[in-house]
Protein backbone atom coordinates (compact mmCIF):
# COMPACT_ATOMS: atom_id res chain seq x y z
CA UNK A 1 0.00 0.00 0.00
CA UNK A 2 1.49 3.60 -0.71
CA UNK A 3 1.15 6.58 1.02
CA UNK A 4 -0.79 9.32 -0.94
CA UNK A 5 0.54 13.14 -0.13
CA UNK A 6 -0.59 16.28 -1.11
CA UNK A 7 1.86 18.18 -3.15
CA UNK A 8 -0.15 20.80 -4.72
CA UNK A 9 -3.12 22.74 -4.28
CA UNK A 10 -5.32 25.88 -6.22
CA UNK A 11 -8.16 27.85 -5.90
CA UNK A 12 -10.68 30.10 -8.01
CA UNK A 13 -13.61 30.91 -5.99
CA UNK A 14 -15.93 33.69 -5.35
CA UNK A 15 -13.52 34.10 -1.96
CA UNK A 16 -10.59 34.75 -3.70
CA UNK A 17 -8.92 34.07 -6.87
CA UNK A 18 -5.91 32.70 -5.72
CA UNK A 19 -4.82 30.55 -2.32
CA UNK A 20 -3.42 34.10 -0.55
CA UNK A 21 -6.79 36.12 -1.40
CA UNK A 22 -8.96 32.92 0.37
CA UNK A 23 -6.63 32.32 2.87
CA UNK A 24 -6.84 35.93 4.09
CA UNK A 25 -10.90 35.75 3.38
CA UNK A 26 -10.97 32.40 5.35
CA UNK A 27 -9.27 33.94 8.39
CA UNK A 28 -11.56 37.32 8.17
CA UNK A 29 -15.05 35.98 7.87
CA UNK A 30 -15.58 37.33 4.15
CA UNK A 31 -18.80 36.36 2.47
CA UNK A 32 -18.50 36.11 -1.31
CA UNK A 33 -22.31 36.17 -1.90
CA UNK A 34 -23.95 39.21 -3.78
CA UNK A 35 -27.63 39.80 -4.95
CA UNK A 36 -27.53 39.05 -8.81
CA UNK A 37 -30.42 41.22 -10.72
CA UNK A 38 -30.14 39.78 -13.92
CA UNK A 39 -31.42 36.05 -12.10
CA UNK A 40 -34.58 38.10 -10.70
CA UNK A 41 -35.20 39.34 -14.06
CA UNK A 42 -34.74 35.67 -15.34
CA UNK A 43 -37.52 33.75 -13.18
CA UNK A 44 -35.30 32.92 -10.30
CA UNK A 45 -37.31 32.90 -6.45
CA UNK A 46 -34.18 33.88 -4.77
CA UNK A 47 -31.18 36.27 -6.77
CA UNK A 48 -28.55 35.44 -4.32
CA UNK A 49 -25.40 33.91 -5.89
CA UNK A 50 -21.37 33.78 -5.35
CA UNK A 51 -20.13 36.00 -7.74
CA UNK A 52 -16.43 35.42 -9.39
CA UNK A 53 -14.77 37.31 -12.12
CA UNK A 54 -14.09 35.78 -15.39
CA UNK A 55 -10.78 34.76 -16.10
CA UNK A 56 -9.07 36.57 -19.05
CA UNK A 57 -7.33 33.48 -20.77
CA UNK A 58 -6.60 35.36 -24.20
CA UNK A 59 -2.55 35.52 -23.83
CA UNK A 60 -2.60 32.57 -21.39
CA UNK A 61 -4.17 29.63 -23.60
CA UNK A 62 -4.03 29.57 -27.80
CA UNK A 63 -7.24 30.00 -29.61
CA UNK A 64 -8.09 26.38 -29.84
CA UNK A 65 -7.27 25.77 -26.13
CA UNK A 66 -9.63 28.51 -25.12
CA UNK A 67 -13.21 27.55 -27.47
CA UNK A 68 -13.05 24.33 -26.00
CA UNK A 69 -13.42 25.70 -22.44
CA UNK A 70 -16.75 26.71 -20.91
CA UNK A 71 -16.85 28.67 -17.79
CA UNK A 72 -16.13 26.08 -15.15
CA UNK A 73 -13.31 25.02 -17.39
CA UNK A 74 -11.94 28.33 -17.56
CA UNK A 75 -12.24 28.06 -13.64
CA UNK A 76 -10.48 24.94 -13.28
CA UNK A 77 -7.55 25.87 -15.45
CA UNK A 78 -6.78 29.07 -13.04
CA UNK A 79 -6.78 26.53 -10.08
CA UNK A 80 -4.93 23.99 -11.66
CA UNK A 81 -1.96 26.10 -13.31
CA UNK A 82 -1.84 27.42 -9.39
CA UNK A 83 -1.99 23.74 -8.24
CA UNK A 84 0.38 22.45 -10.53
CA UNK A 85 2.88 25.56 -9.97
CA UNK A 86 3.24 24.58 -6.03
CA UNK A 87 3.28 20.86 -6.81
CA UNK A 88 6.79 21.55 -8.91
CA UNK A 89 5.58 19.80 -12.14
CA UNK A 90 5.70 21.75 -15.55
CA UNK A 91 4.07 20.87 -18.76
CA UNK A 92 7.47 19.46 -19.70
CA UNK A 93 7.08 17.13 -16.39
CA UNK A 94 3.73 16.37 -17.22
CA UNK A 95 4.09 15.34 -20.83
CA UNK A 96 6.79 13.07 -20.00
CA UNK A 97 5.80 11.15 -16.80
CA UNK A 98 2.31 9.69 -16.51
CA UNK A 99 0.00 11.70 -14.12
CA UNK A 100 -3.67 11.47 -14.11
CA UNK A 101 -6.99 13.19 -13.77
CA UNK A 102 -10.12 13.03 -12.17
CA UNK A 103 -12.27 16.15 -11.71
CA UNK A 104 -15.58 16.59 -10.41
CA UNK A 105 -17.98 18.21 -12.83
CA UNK A 106 -21.79 17.30 -12.85
CA UNK A 107 -23.02 19.82 -15.53
CA UNK A 108 -22.29 21.94 -18.18
CA UNK A 109 -25.78 23.98 -18.79
CA UNK A 110 -24.57 27.26 -20.40
CA UNK A 111 -22.97 25.55 -23.28
CA UNK A 112 -25.75 22.94 -24.20
CA UNK A 113 -28.56 25.50 -24.45
CA UNK A 114 -26.55 28.45 -26.01
CA UNK A 115 -25.12 25.72 -28.88
CA UNK A 116 -29.09 24.40 -29.06
CA UNK A 117 -30.22 28.13 -29.50
CA UNK A 118 -28.28 28.50 -32.28
CA UNK A 119 -28.95 25.92 -34.28
CA UNK A 120 -32.89 26.41 -34.06
CA UNK A 121 -32.15 30.10 -35.06
CA UNK A 122 -29.86 28.98 -37.89
CA UNK A 123 -31.40 25.29 -38.69
CA UNK A 124 -27.76 24.32 -39.04
CA UNK A 125 -25.31 22.37 -36.62
CA UNK A 126 -22.14 23.92 -37.99
CA UNK A 127 -23.18 27.07 -36.70
CA UNK A 128 -22.45 26.04 -32.94
CA UNK A 129 -19.12 26.16 -34.24
CA UNK A 130 -16.07 23.66 -33.44
CA UNK A 131 -15.63 23.97 -29.64
CA UNK A 132 -19.75 23.72 -28.56
CA UNK A 133 -18.93 19.74 -28.78
CA UNK A 134 -16.06 20.07 -26.08
CA UNK A 135 -17.84 22.25 -23.65
CA UNK A 136 -21.42 20.27 -23.80
CA UNK A 137 -20.13 16.98 -22.22
CA UNK A 138 -19.98 16.45 -18.75
CA UNK A 139 -16.44 15.72 -18.85
CA UNK A 140 -15.38 18.46 -20.81
CA UNK A 141 -13.15 19.50 -17.43
CA UNK A 142 -11.25 16.99 -17.36
CA UNK A 143 -10.95 16.04 -21.52
CA UNK A 144 -9.83 19.76 -22.07
CA UNK A 145 -7.61 19.81 -19.10
CA UNK A 146 -6.09 16.48 -20.16
CA UNK A 147 -5.42 17.92 -24.00
CA UNK A 148 -3.95 21.02 -22.02
CA UNK A 149 -1.61 19.43 -20.06
CA UNK A 150 -1.09 16.31 -22.51
CA UNK A 151 -1.77 14.22 -19.47
CA UNK A 152 -0.61 10.54 -20.16
CA UNK A 153 -2.60 8.53 -16.96
CA UNK A 154 -6.23 7.98 -16.08
CA UNK A 155 -8.47 10.14 -17.55
CA UNK A 156 -12.16 10.46 -16.25
CA UNK A 157 -14.54 12.93 -14.58
CA UNK A 158 -16.46 11.95 -11.55
CA UNK A 159 -20.56 12.91 -11.34
CA UNK A 160 -22.01 12.87 -7.79
CA UNK A 161 -23.30 16.30 -7.58
CA UNK A 162 -22.74 18.17 -4.56
CA UNK A 163 -19.87 15.26 -3.67
CA UNK A 164 -18.04 14.99 -6.74
CA UNK A 165 -15.62 17.12 -6.30
CA UNK A 166 -14.55 14.70 -2.48
CA UNK A 167 -15.27 11.50 -4.35
CA UNK A 168 -12.94 12.20 -6.89
CA UNK A 169 -10.07 13.14 -4.49
CA UNK A 170 -11.54 9.98 -2.61
CA UNK A 171 -10.31 7.73 -6.28
CA UNK A 172 -7.54 8.95 -6.48
CA UNK A 173 -6.50 8.71 -3.28
CA UNK A 174 -7.58 4.72 -3.38
CA UNK A 175 -5.69 4.45 -7.45
CA UNK A 176 -2.40 5.66 -5.97
CA UNK A 177 -2.98 3.29 -2.16
CA UNK A 178 -3.27 0.80 -4.67
CA UNK A 179 -0.42 1.35 -7.01
CA UNK A 180 -2.05 2.18 -10.27
CA UNK A 181 -1.24 5.76 -10.73
CA UNK A 182 1.91 7.50 -8.95
CA UNK A 183 0.16 10.74 -9.57
CA UNK A 184 -3.42 12.46 -9.92
CA UNK A 185 -4.78 15.93 -10.40
CA UNK A 186 -8.03 15.75 -8.51
CA UNK A 187 -10.31 18.41 -8.18
CA UNK A 188 -14.25 19.67 -8.46
CA UNK A 189 -15.50 22.74 -10.94
CA UNK A 190 -18.46 24.52 -10.88
CA UNK A 191 -20.33 26.70 -13.60
CA UNK A 192 -21.98 30.28 -12.00
CA UNK A 193 -23.95 30.94 -14.87
CA UNK A 194 -28.00 32.13 -14.59
CA UNK A 195 -28.70 28.41 -16.90
CA UNK A 196 -26.87 26.62 -14.08
CA UNK A 197 -28.97 26.75 -10.99
CA UNK A 198 -32.54 27.65 -12.33
CA UNK A 199 -33.88 24.19 -11.71
CA UNK A 200 -32.26 23.57 -8.67
CA UNK A 201 -34.06 27.41 -7.39
CA UNK A 202 -37.30 25.71 -8.83
CA UNK A 203 -37.33 23.69 -5.49
CA UNK A 204 -37.36 26.73 -3.18
CA UNK A 205 -33.93 25.35 -1.48
CA UNK A 206 -32.37 28.57 -1.77
CA UNK A 207 -32.63 31.70 0.80
CA UNK A 208 -33.96 34.50 0.10
CA UNK A 209 -32.58 36.80 2.43
CA UNK A 210 -32.07 39.05 -0.18
CA UNK A 211 -31.87 42.41 1.58
CA UNK A 212 -28.97 40.95 3.51
CA UNK A 213 -26.61 38.99 0.91
CA UNK A 214 -23.85 38.60 2.78
CA UNK A 215 -25.78 37.43 6.08
CA UNK A 216 -28.09 34.99 3.70
CA UNK A 217 -25.82 31.55 4.21
CA UNK A 218 -26.02 31.01 7.73
CA UNK A 219 -25.54 26.53 8.26
CA UNK A 220 -26.40 25.32 11.18
CA UNK A 221 -27.88 29.19 12.80
CA UNK A 222 -31.23 28.49 13.81
CA UNK A 223 -32.64 31.54 11.85
CA UNK A 224 -31.58 29.88 8.37
CA UNK A 225 -33.86 29.68 5.14
CA UNK A 226 -31.52 28.01 2.50
CA UNK A 227 -28.36 27.52 0.44
CA UNK A 228 -26.89 30.04 -2.15
CA UNK A 229 -25.25 28.33 -5.11
CA UNK A 230 -22.24 29.60 -5.89
CA UNK A 231 -18.98 28.03 -8.19
CA UNK A 232 -15.90 28.14 -9.72
CA UNK A 233 -12.90 25.08 -9.21
CA UNK A 234 -10.75 23.79 -6.75
CA UNK A 235 -7.72 21.56 -7.74
CA UNK A 236 -5.91 18.96 -5.26
CA UNK A 237 -2.78 17.16 -6.61
CA UNK A 238 -1.94 13.85 -5.03
CA UNK A 239 0.74 11.32 -5.49
CA UNK A 240 2.36 9.01 -3.83
CA UNK A 241 4.70 9.45 -1.06
CA UNK A 242 8.01 7.77 -3.49
CA UNK A 243 6.75 10.07 -6.14
CA UNK A 244 6.87 13.13 -4.00
CA UNK A 245 10.06 12.00 -2.20
CA UNK A 246 12.20 11.51 -5.38
CA UNK A 247 10.92 14.54 -6.58
CA UNK A 248 11.79 16.83 -3.83
CA UNK A 249 8.59 18.34 -3.50
CA UNK A 250 7.09 19.52 -0.98
CA UNK A 251 4.66 17.71 0.59
CA UNK A 252 1.28 19.65 2.20
CA UNK A 253 -0.91 17.19 3.78
CA UNK A 254 -1.67 13.35 4.12
CA UNK A 255 -4.86 11.79 2.71
CA UNK A 256 -5.40 9.33 5.23
CA UNK A 257 -9.03 8.11 5.05
CA UNK A 258 -11.34 7.88 2.44
CA UNK A 259 -15.64 6.92 3.24
CA UNK A 260 -18.45 6.90 1.00
CA UNK A 261 -22.02 5.59 1.44
CA UNK A 262 -25.59 6.05 -0.42
CA UNK A 263 -28.54 6.65 1.83
CA UNK A 264 -30.75 4.25 0.18
CA UNK A 265 -33.41 6.49 0.80
CA UNK A 266 -35.23 9.84 -0.82
CA UNK A 267 -33.79 11.62 -3.61
CA UNK A 268 -33.30 14.53 -1.69
CA UNK A 269 -33.91 14.34 2.04
CA UNK A 270 -31.42 13.55 4.21
CA UNK A 271 -30.81 11.27 6.25
CA UNK A 272 -28.99 10.46 9.39
CA UNK A 273 -27.59 6.97 9.03
CA UNK A 274 -26.01 7.72 5.55
CA UNK A 275 -23.55 10.34 6.24
CA UNK A 276 -22.54 8.75 9.51
CA UNK A 277 -21.68 5.14 7.60
CA UNK A 278 -19.37 7.47 5.22
CA UNK A 279 -17.73 9.24 8.35
CA UNK A 280 -17.00 6.08 10.43
CA UNK A 281 -15.98 4.12 6.94
CA UNK A 282 -13.23 7.27 6.42
CA UNK A 283 -11.89 6.93 10.26
CA UNK A 284 -11.90 2.95 9.80
CA UNK A 285 -9.42 3.80 6.92
CA UNK A 286 -7.66 6.11 8.43
CA UNK A 287 -7.40 3.65 11.28
CA UNK A 288 -7.49 6.71 14.05
CA UNK A 289 -10.11 7.69 16.87
CA UNK A 290 -12.45 10.25 16.53
CA UNK A 291 -11.05 11.80 19.56
CA UNK A 292 -7.71 11.97 16.94
CA UNK A 293 -9.78 14.57 14.54
CA UNK A 294 -8.72 18.20 15.29
CA UNK A 295 -11.33 20.01 13.06
CA UNK A 296 -14.28 18.87 10.89
CA UNK A 297 -15.41 21.26 7.75
CA UNK A 298 -19.01 20.10 7.79
CA UNK A 299 -20.93 19.85 4.60
CA UNK A 300 -23.86 22.14 6.06
CA UNK A 301 -25.39 24.02 3.09
CA UNK A 302 -27.61 26.39 5.40
CA UNK A 303 -30.86 24.10 4.86
CA UNK A 304 -32.44 23.34 7.74
CA UNK A 305 -32.96 19.68 6.43
CA UNK A 306 -29.85 18.71 5.85
CA UNK A 307 -28.07 20.92 8.58
CA UNK A 308 -30.17 19.36 11.22
CA UNK A 309 -29.73 15.74 9.56
CA UNK A 310 -25.62 16.44 9.21
CA UNK A 311 -25.62 17.36 13.05
CA UNK A 312 -27.00 14.80 14.17
CA UNK A 313 -24.13 12.80 12.43
CA UNK A 314 -21.27 14.12 13.90
CA UNK A 315 -22.18 14.44 17.18
CA UNK A 316 -23.26 10.46 16.98
CA UNK A 317 -19.61 9.84 15.62
CA UNK A 318 -17.74 12.90 17.71
CA UNK A 319 -20.15 13.85 20.30
CA UNK A 320 -17.42 12.46 23.31
CA UNK A 321 -14.75 14.63 21.52
CA UNK A 322 -16.21 17.47 20.16
CA UNK A 323 -13.82 18.85 17.79
CA UNK A 324 -14.44 22.27 16.53
CA UNK A 325 -16.84 22.42 13.34
CA UNK A 326 -17.48 24.57 10.86
CA UNK A 327 -19.04 25.17 7.46
CA UNK A 328 -16.92 27.37 4.71
CA UNK A 329 -19.80 27.79 2.86
CA UNK A 330 -21.27 30.12 5.43
CA UNK A 331 -18.54 32.50 3.31
CA UNK A 332 -18.93 30.90 0.12
CA UNK A 333 -22.10 29.62 -0.40
CA UNK A 334 -22.72 26.22 -1.82
CA UNK A 335 -20.16 25.45 -4.70
CA UNK A 336 -21.76 21.96 -5.26
CA UNK A 337 -19.60 19.98 -7.96
CA UNK A 338 -16.85 22.14 -6.49
CA UNK A 339 -17.52 21.80 -3.13
CA UNK A 340 -15.37 18.68 -1.91
CA UNK A 341 -12.46 19.67 -3.53
CA UNK A 342 -12.86 23.60 -2.42
CA UNK A 343 -13.22 22.56 1.47
CA UNK A 344 -10.04 20.38 1.00
CA UNK A 345 -7.62 23.51 -0.35
CA UNK A 346 -10.15 25.62 2.46
CA UNK A 347 -8.89 23.54 5.46
CA UNK A 348 -5.46 22.57 4.37
CA UNK A 349 -4.65 26.83 4.13
CA UNK A 350 -6.51 26.34 7.79
CA UNK A 351 -3.85 23.55 8.72
CA UNK A 352 -1.29 25.02 7.18
CA UNK A 353 -1.94 28.69 8.73
CA UNK A 354 -3.26 27.47 12.69
CA UNK A 355 -6.57 28.24 12.40
CA UNK A 356 -9.92 27.47 12.22
CA UNK A 357 -12.20 29.43 9.78
CA UNK A 358 -15.73 31.17 11.29
CA UNK A 359 -18.76 29.36 10.26
CA UNK A 360 -19.77 33.12 9.94
CA UNK A 361 -23.46 34.09 10.88
CA UNK A 362 -23.73 31.74 13.48
CA UNK A 363 -25.54 33.25 15.84
CA UNK A 364 -28.46 30.61 17.62
CA UNK A 365 -28.26 27.02 17.05
CA UNK A 366 -31.72 24.93 16.75
CA UNK A 367 -31.48 21.96 19.01
CA UNK A 368 -28.86 19.63 17.14
CA UNK A 369 -26.28 22.07 16.45
CA UNK A 370 -26.90 23.56 20.29
CA UNK A 371 -24.52 19.65 20.65
CA UNK A 372 -21.73 20.94 18.56
CA UNK A 373 -18.73 22.77 19.15
CA UNK A 374 -19.27 25.26 16.05
CA UNK A 375 -16.19 28.18 15.26
CA UNK A 376 -18.77 31.24 15.30
CA UNK A 377 -15.37 33.47 15.39
CA UNK A 378 -11.97 32.45 14.01
CA UNK A 379 -10.32 30.18 16.25
CA UNK A 380 -6.34 30.13 16.54
CA UNK A 381 -5.49 26.50 16.95
CA UNK A 382 -3.09 23.90 15.76
CA UNK A 383 -4.54 21.03 13.12
CA UNK A 384 -3.13 17.90 13.09
CA UNK A 385 -6.14 15.87 11.26
CA UNK A 386 -9.00 17.27 9.57
CA UNK A 387 -12.20 15.56 8.11
CA UNK A 388 -14.58 17.44 5.72
CA UNK A 389 -17.84 15.74 4.38
CA UNK A 390 -19.37 15.90 1.24
CA UNK A 391 -22.73 14.90 0.58
CA UNK A 392 -25.21 15.26 -2.45
CA UNK A 393 -28.64 14.86 -3.89
CA UNK A 394 -29.55 10.70 -4.80
CA UNK A 395 -28.30 9.95 -1.20
CA UNK A 396 -24.34 9.99 -1.63
CA UNK A 397 -21.77 10.91 0.67
CA UNK A 398 -18.22 11.51 0.76
CA UNK A 399 -15.80 12.05 3.77
CA UNK A 400 -12.43 12.65 3.39
CA UNK A 401 -9.63 12.49 6.23
CA UNK A 402 -6.40 14.67 5.68
CA UNK A 403 -3.46 14.87 8.27
CA UNK A 404 -0.61 16.81 8.62
CA UNK A 405 2.80 15.96 7.27
CA UNK A 406 5.56 16.18 9.79
CA UNK B 1 -18.34 44.61 -52.89
CA UNK B 2 -15.68 44.22 -55.25
CA UNK B 3 -11.79 42.33 -54.51
CA UNK B 4 -10.28 44.92 -52.76
CA UNK B 5 -13.26 45.49 -50.15
CA UNK B 6 -13.76 41.38 -49.68
CA UNK B 7 -10.22 40.98 -49.19
CA UNK B 8 -9.79 43.55 -46.16
CA UNK B 9 -13.35 42.11 -45.09
CA UNK B 10 -11.56 38.26 -45.46
CA UNK B 11 -8.32 39.30 -43.37
CA UNK B 12 -9.67 41.34 -41.13
CA UNK B 13 -11.88 38.93 -39.35
CA UNK B 14 -9.08 35.76 -40.34
CA UNK B 15 -7.02 37.82 -38.14
CA UNK B 16 -9.42 38.75 -35.39
CA UNK B 17 -10.69 35.02 -35.08
CA UNK B 18 -7.50 32.91 -35.62
CA UNK B 19 -5.45 35.85 -33.76
CA UNK B 20 -2.42 35.32 -36.65
CA UNK B 21 -0.65 38.60 -37.06
CA UNK B 22 -1.66 40.93 -40.48
CA UNK B 23 2.00 40.96 -42.26
CA UNK B 24 1.65 37.13 -42.54
CA UNK B 25 -1.63 37.55 -44.68
CA UNK B 26 0.41 37.60 -48.52
CA UNK B 27 -2.13 36.06 -51.02
CA UNK B 28 0.56 33.58 -52.13
CA UNK B 29 1.09 32.37 -48.52
CA UNK B 30 -0.27 29.01 -47.78
CA UNK B 31 -3.74 29.06 -45.85
CA UNK B 32 -3.60 26.40 -43.57
CA UNK B 33 -0.05 26.85 -42.07
CA UNK B 34 -0.29 29.92 -41.78
CA UNK B 35 -3.40 30.11 -40.17
CA UNK B 36 -2.42 26.75 -38.31
CA UNK B 37 -5.73 25.27 -38.96
CA UNK B 38 -6.45 21.78 -37.56
CA UNK B 39 -9.81 19.93 -39.11
CA UNK B 40 -11.76 21.41 -36.03
CA UNK B 41 -10.72 25.32 -37.24
CA UNK B 42 -12.06 24.26 -40.59
CA UNK B 43 -16.00 24.27 -39.15
CA UNK B 44 -15.58 27.77 -37.73
CA UNK B 45 -13.93 29.08 -41.23
CA UNK B 46 -17.21 27.91 -43.04
CA UNK B 47 -19.34 29.35 -40.22
CA UNK B 48 -17.47 32.67 -40.52
CA UNK B 49 -17.57 32.94 -43.97
CA UNK B 50 -20.87 32.25 -44.16
CA UNK B 51 -21.84 34.66 -41.77
CA UNK B 52 -19.72 37.63 -43.02
CA UNK B 53 -21.03 37.01 -46.47
CA UNK B 54 -24.28 35.40 -46.90
CA UNK B 55 -22.87 32.26 -48.86
CA UNK B 56 -23.23 28.40 -48.61
CA UNK B 57 -19.78 26.76 -47.74
CA UNK B 58 -19.25 23.39 -47.88
CA UNK B 59 -15.63 21.98 -45.96
CA UNK B 60 -14.84 20.13 -48.53
CA UNK B 61 -14.76 23.15 -50.86
CA UNK B 62 -11.51 24.12 -49.21
CA UNK B 63 -9.31 20.63 -50.31
CA UNK B 64 -8.98 23.44 -53.60
CA UNK B 65 -8.19 26.26 -51.33
CA UNK B 66 -4.55 26.50 -51.18
CA UNK B 67 -3.48 29.78 -50.70
CA UNK B 68 -5.09 33.28 -49.35
CA UNK B 69 -5.80 33.96 -52.87
CA UNK B 70 -7.81 30.73 -53.54
CA UNK B 71 -9.64 32.09 -50.89
CA UNK B 72 -10.63 35.43 -51.85
CA UNK B 73 -11.15 34.15 -55.56
CA UNK B 74 -13.71 31.58 -54.19
CA UNK B 75 -15.25 34.03 -52.12
CA UNK B 76 -16.06 36.63 -54.70
CA UNK B 77 -17.06 33.84 -57.40
CA UNK B 78 -19.72 32.22 -54.60
CA UNK B 79 -20.80 35.59 -53.91
CA UNK B 80 -21.31 36.65 -57.34
CA UNK B 81 -23.64 33.31 -58.14
CA UNK B 82 -25.39 34.35 -54.66
CA UNK B 83 -26.55 37.33 -56.18
CA UNK B 84 -27.04 36.18 -59.70
CA UNK B 85 -29.35 33.57 -58.19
Amino acid sequence: MNRVVITGIGVYSCIGKNLDEVKDSLYNGRSGIVLDPVRKQFGYRSGLTGYLEKPQLKGILDRRSRIMLPEQGEYAYMSTAEALKIAGMDHDFLEHNETGIIFGNDSTAQPVIEANDIVREKKNTMFAGSGAVFQTMNSTVNMNLATIYKLKGINFTVSAACASGSHSIGLGYFLIKHGYQERIICGGAQEVNIYSMGTFDALGAFSIRENEPTKASRPFDRDRDGLIPSGGAATVVIESLESAQRRGAKILGEVIGYGFSSNGSHISNPTVEGPLRSLNMSLKDANIEASEIDYINAHATSTPQGDMSEAQAINEAFGECKPPVSSTKSMTGHECWMAGASEIVYSLLMMQNNFVAPNINFENPDEFSAKLNIADVVKEQNIDVFLSNSFGFGGTNSSLIVRKWK
Amino acid sequence: MNKEEIISKVNEFLIEEFEVSADKITPDAPLKETLELDSLDYVDLVVIIEGNFGIKVHQEDFATIRTFDDLYNYIITKSAQTTVA
